[in-house]
């Protein structure tokens, strides 16, 4: 199998130059929905971060096995195992978390970020250079959840982490801890994003 | 089971908690197919369809099967989905081969569709009936299609205006979404 890149690269690569979130647009549903407190974005992510682990652990040892007319069915269920797991470890560890997290923890299991590694990745390459590619992925994802839920929890309810940074007199912006706020912060960090690349390419030019 | 009556389990799926607008399932059609209206309806549809047939499947499954193991609701979850996708697939095809032309690639990207799990998982959980959860399965459906439809209406529109470099794609898809999801939440109040 012709090497491309890197071990170290694998690691690295999902953490920012293909973060799933931010320039993917991979899992956008958990990365909106959970977000409005950096507790539940922490939360979310630590569990995703289980199963994308475990699923690419697993697919990549078992890529002989799998035949290629079923693999996707057969990378969905162990997905969904780990998943399940996953909810059961949630509810006896931190159950505060997850009734508010609710379906979404369910909801894991269409995440298409980790199916996405799990077929374009994990069924091509060893064991250890998945588990590097999962752990990059799963970093850049938490990275992105964090942004958003710290941009929302701090304007929304002008805490971070439970802690006030505010003064009393300060009056939160409720909408960014709303659904509406989620979209609105996606977009403006990604209009950010974009304004930084095209200075960075007029620089270059120049 | 729960005591909601029909009509406010229909209007919420469909206005009030709209599914992309206010719990962001469905979002990678939202932002996907979101470029023409024509495509925007017939998605909607094709999701309707699947959604209705999901509830009945997700009813069926949790009153007789898994009372015993309701650990293992994920996972069968999943797999009928997918199967039953595969097998609207196959009997579309079969019956009208024109519709099935209409419908393409939309069919099976269904599949890894949150909304179609999420109506599932939520139908579960708030032990909705069988006429319910029909109900809940219609609403939802067409809540999909309105966000679609209005999206892809605002996004055909705004290909013709001027927009900076960098606001073009999916940052302003996103804020668009945003907008129309703050004008949804005026309908919180109904109910």
């Amino acid at each position: 199998m012709p090497r491309e890149t890197t071990p170290a690269q694998d690691l690295i690569r999902g953490i920012w130059e293909e973060n799933p979130v931010l320039i993917q647009m991979l899992g956008l549903c958990p990365a909106l929905a959970v977000t409005n407190t950096v507790k539940n974005a922490l939360a979310m992510s630590a569990a995703t971060f289980f199963v994308i682990c475990c699923s690419s652990v697993l697919v990549s040892s078992c890529k002989r096995f799998i035949p290629r007319e079923v693999r996707i069915s057969a990378y969905i269920l162990v997905i969904a195992t780990f998943v399940t797991l996953a909810d059961m470890m949630l509810q006896a560890y931190a159950p505060v978390q997850h009734k508010e997290l609710g379906a979404f923890i369910a909801l894991i299991v269409v995440n298409c970020m980790i199916l996405g590694r799990q077929e374009a990745f994990s069924s091509k390459n060893t064991v250890l250079r998945s588990l590097l590619d999962a752990i990059g992925t799963g970093i850049g994802f938490t990275i992105a959840l964090l942004m958003l839920g710290g941009f929302r929890e701090i304007l929304g309810i002008g805490t971070f982490f439970d802690i006030p940074l505010f003064g009393s007199n300060f009056e939160p912006w409720v909408v960014f801890v709303l659904p509406a706020g989620g979209f609105l912060t996606l977009g403006f960090i990604i209009l950010g994003m974009g304004y930084f690349e095209e200075r960075k390419k007029a620089g270059n030019a120049a | 089971m729960s005591d909601q009556t029909l009509f406010s389990i229909f209007f919420s799926a469909m206005i009030v908690n709209n599914f992309t607008l206010a719990l962001f399932l469905g979002l990678c059609p939202f932002m996907g197919v979101s470029a023409r209206v024509e495509t925007a309806i017939r998605m909607g549809l094709a999701n309707i369809f699947v959604l209705v047939l999901t509830s009945l499947s997700a009813w069926v499954l949790n009153t007789y099967i898994l009372v015993n193991a309701p650990y293992l609701r994920i996972i069968s979850f999943i797999i009928v989905i997918a199967s039953l996708v595969q097998i609207v697939e196959m009997v579309i095809k079969k019956v009208s081969p024109v519709l099935f032309k209409q419908l393409g690639i939309y069919l099976p990207l269904i599949t890894t569709n949150c909304a179609i799990f999420g109506l599932a998982i939520f139908q579960t959980n708030r032990s909705y009936d069988f006429l319910q959860g029909l109900t809940f399965a219609v609403g939802a459906g067409l809540g999909l299609t309105l966000a679609l439809v209005l999206m892809a209406s605002i996004r055909e529109t705004s290909e013709l205006s001027d927009i900076p470099a960098i606001a073009k794609g999916t940052g302003l898809t996103l804020i668009i979404a945003g907008s129309l999801s703050l004008a949804f939440m005026g309908f919180a109040g109904l109910l």
